[in-house]
């Protein structure tokens, strides 16, 4: 049963995936009955039975790890599964940013007349130019103020930058076995992750009550607001493992070639991370 | 050197028993026969919806159901087939096979592995509560473009994008797994190159899938939004723009259907050897070809577009794109061929499936070769020509590849053989009436008639009956092949543990029926 002897470890049978799928049914089908006027009563229902079963799931999974049954072979597994769902990750916003460009790049410029497009700005859209932002030939939203880049979003850039440093710092406390860098580390990530999520909140009531800037206002609106709100629910979920972590490395759960879900969590931190450069450099920078 | 298995106590011997025992399996044959029962009863289920859409083809006119009834059905068939049939299918397949063949104990994954099933059956159950839904279920096509699908859907829209959305989830679980573990699970001495195919297409089908997956969740997530929150990706008015939807969905879409494909051919090059008795012909130009297949489906996905509208640039790039793809196919093709070539063959059901797999599949390839071609596409996108395309890749692609595998695999599954005789009449049942159903339209596509309208213009008459008439006998040919899986898994002749004469691999080492738990200590591979 311990990892001495090489072998691989074939968890039992387990009833959390079931739990999480009712869960997930609960949850999902709620939300789309609440968009059509029911209560949120069954959504509600469906996202606390998903935290029970994540709670039990990840439980067992570190009681597994803690009493020894995992071997190299097993964190390996994790490993890739871990590096590949960031990938998936990946693949989904990729699909967000493709959409971006393809709407500066071509469909804005074709509503304006662009390629072999003048019949229809002429006659679809008479006068529309192609500028981005926009919120469209339709003036969707109404007059607005686009976000630059200069005030919140770049002391932003730079909060999620150092916490890409002290979380590295972390590592190395943990890699060489010094539990207080290690604290410290965590403990100054997870501040600063939740420091970025205030000043976006900031950001998100200053857009809606001083700009003008909502997720109707157009392509820019909803370009803007679904990159950086997904890219927000991640730095959220990410705060949060961190915060598990950070609890898990002060009852002392990680060793110096034993911490799997420490390494885990630094990857999908940085993943987070990068996507954020991307946000700076495309949506607010490159106005 | 040998790797021994631990598990936890609780199911040292065989399999335990009761409900549960499927509810909370880790065991990656449990789950594989999970995923082929729910594949096939989303088979019979999307099947009654095609017996739909040919009784009402049936004679022109409109007679049994109405219009939007109609479209609904088309568009639940498809994605029914293809969410709910094919993709659990092969995932199946390789559940059961993949840890077989590469002597390992089991999914790397396993509780995960787990999770990935159990959100099918729920997935499936919010698909099909839109049925019952008040403006009825889903009806702009399979292919859900927008503004169909934003603008002018129903309210159990909403409820589709979600299944689509779990549907994902579990698909990218399940491909996590089958990376994880080809790459960390193999018996010792089991090299990537010694793979056998099949593992070798999964493999390659499931970064495919990690690949696009999200970007379809990307896409129905940008409809939920542009539907009930007020954006407008796909909306000309804010700057957004419909045919954006196209160009997400295909490049999700494309590479989609050689998901579906590419473990079918593994499937094939699986049977072929055994019944040739030869080995596989040019084994390293088919992972090969396999993965330049997969690279190139992410670059032709506009294919499917040629009509709706780019530049002409664009259109040229991916014709030329698309037309490349059969450079790789076709070296499939020929190395099946020269497998069998000079092969002492004989004829048992699995290998009449694959034969016929290998034909009517390479006769849907030239359709997809002839659509490829961007002018000549202009007419025939959108008829049923495209129809006969696609249900040839799919139908006598990927569906009989999965019939094939069961004949082929069912004697290690179950312990029993199956009954020669049924199998046979199966197959010939079934590849007659199948192309009675579909060759037809290709003559009805080129003629222009349209896909997804209820009634036709009296030309098409004839054609349709004899296709209507070719699908009730197919759909009945499906009915057949419950009974022939029943009575396998009730009792037939005891299979031997190599089952077939020519066989070769991992899996036939181990006895038949497999018992629970297998490779526990990893074999010597040489
Ligand atoms: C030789 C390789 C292939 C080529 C060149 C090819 C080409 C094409 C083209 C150009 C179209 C679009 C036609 C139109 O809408 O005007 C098309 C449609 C389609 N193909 Fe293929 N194809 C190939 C293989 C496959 C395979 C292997 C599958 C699936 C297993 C497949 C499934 C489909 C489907 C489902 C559609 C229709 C989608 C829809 O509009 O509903 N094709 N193919
Ligand atoms: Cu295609």
């Amino acid at each position: 049963m311990s990892s001495s002897n090489g072998g691989y470890y074939l968890p039992a049978p387990s009833h959390w995936p079931i739990v999480g799928s009712v869960g997930m049914f609960l949850m999902l089908f709620g939300f789309a009955s609440f968009l059509h006027g029911s209560s949120a009563l069954v959504m509600s229902a469906g996202a606390v039975i998903i935290v029970v079963m994540l709670f039990g799931w990840f439980g067992t999974v570190i009681n597994e790890s803690l009493s020894g049954k995992y071997n190299s072979q097993v964190d390996t597994s994790f490993r890739m599964g871990m590096a590949w769902f960031i990938f998936s990750e990946v693949m989904f916003f990729a699909a967000f940013f493709g959409v971006l460009f393809y709407a500066r790049m071509w469909s804005i410029p074709w509503l304006a007349g662009g390629s072999n497009n003048v019949m229809t700005n002429e006659l679809l859209w008479p006068g529309f130019e192609a500028v981005w932002p926009t919120n469209g030939p339709g003036d969707l939203g109404g007059d607005y103020q686009y976000m630059g880049p200069w005030g919140i979003p770049a002391i932003n850039t730079l909060l999620l930058l150092s916490s890409g440093v002290t979380i590295t710092w972390a590592h190395w406390g943990l890699k060489k076995e010094d539990r207080t860098q290690l604290i410290l580390g965590l403990m100054a990530t997870v501040a600063l992750g939740v420091v970025f999520l205030g000043f976006q909140a900031y950001e998100y009531y200053h857009a809606y009550t001083d700009l003008n800037l909502k997720l109707t206002t157009g392509m820019y609106g909803s370009t803007f607001f679904m990159l950086t709100g997904f890219h927000g629910m991640h730095v959220t979920l990410g705060v949060t493992m961190l915060f598990v972590i950070l609890i898990r490395s002060m009852k002392g759960h990680f060793t110096e070639e034993n911490h799997f879900a420490f390494e885990a969590v630094a990857w999908y931190w940085h993943f987070v991370d990068v996507v954020w450069l991307g946000l700076f450099v495309f949506v607010y920078w490159l106005v | 050197m040998s790797t021994a298995t631990t598990h936890d106590d609780h199911h040292d011997h065989g399999a335990p028993s009761g409900l549960m025992r499927w509810v909370t399996t880790t065991n990656h044959k449990d789950i594989g026969t999970l995923y082929l029962w729910f594949a096939f009863i989303m088979l019979l289920i999307g099947g009654a919806m095609a017996m739909v859409i040919r009784a009402e083809l049936f004679q022109p006119g409109l007679q049994v159901v109405d219009p939007n009834f109609f479209n609904t059905m088309t568009t639940m068939h498809g994605l029914i087939m293809v969410f709910g049939a094919i993709m659990p299918g092969m995932v199946g397949l390789a559940n059961w096979q993949i840890p077989l063949m590469i002597g390992a104990p089991d999914m790397a994954l396993p509780r995960m592995n787990n999770w990935s099933f159990w959100i099918l059956p729920f997935a499936g159950t919010m698909l099909l509560s839109t049925l019952f839904m008040e403006g009825g279920g889903p009806a702009f096509g399979w292919t859900f473009y927008a503004p169909l699908s934003t603008t002018f859907a129903p309210a159990s829209t909403d409820f589709f994008i979600f299944a689509i959305h779990m549907l994902g989830f579990s698909s990218i679980m399940g491909a996590i797994n089958i990376i994880a573990t080809v790459l960390n699970m193999r018996a010792p001495g089991m090299t990537l190159m010694k793979m056998p195919l099949f593992v070798w297409t999964w493999f390659i089908t499931a970064f495919l899938l990690i690949a696009v997956m999200p970007v379809l969740a990307g896409a129905v997530t940008m409809m939920l939004t542009d539907r009930n929150f007020g954006t407008s990706f796909f909306d000309a008015a804010g700057g957004g723009d419909p045919v954006l939807f196209q160009h997400v969905f295909w490049f999700f879409g494309h590479p989609e259907v050689y998901i579906m494909i590419l473990p079918a051919f593994g499937v094939v090059s699986e049977i072929i050897p055994t019944f040739a008795r030869k080995k596989l012909f040019g084994y390293s130009s088919m992972v090969y070809a396999t993965a330049s297949i997969a690279f190139l489906s992410f670059i032709v996905y506009a294919h499917h577009m040629f009509t709706t509208g780019m530049p002409v640039a664009g259109e040229l790039y991916f014709m030329y794109a698309t037309i490349m793809i059969a450079v790789p196919t076709a070296v499939k093709v020929f190395n099946w061929t020269a497998t069998m070539w000079k092969g002492s063959m004989t004829f048992e059901t699995p290998m009449l499936w694959a034969i016929a797999f290998v034909f009517l599949f390479t006769i849907g390839g030239f359709t997809g070769l002839m659509m490829g071609i961007a002018p000549a596409d202009m007419q025939y996108h959108d008829t049923y020509f495209i129809v006969a395309h696609f249900h040839y890749v799919l139908v006598t692609g990927a569906l009989f590849s999965i019939i094939a595998a069961f004949y082929y695999w069912a004697p290690k599954w179950t312990g029993h053989m199956v009954d020669e005789r049924l199998g046979k009449i199966h197959f010939w049942w079934s590849v007659i009436s199948v192309n009675v159903l579909f060759f037809p339209q290709h003559f009805i596509g080129l003629a222009g008639m349209p896909r997804r309208i209820p009634d036709y213009s009296l030309q098409f008459a004839d054609w349709n009956m004899i296709s209507s008439l070719g699908g009730f006998a197919f759909g009945l040919a499906q009915v057949f092949f419950i009974y022939v899986i029943i009575k396998t898994i009730r009792g037939g002749k005891a299979a031997t543990a190599e089952v077939w004469e020519g066989s070769h691999g991992l899996e036939w080492t181990i006895p038949s029926p497999a018992p629970y738990h297998t490779f526990e200590t990893a074999p010597e591979v040489k």
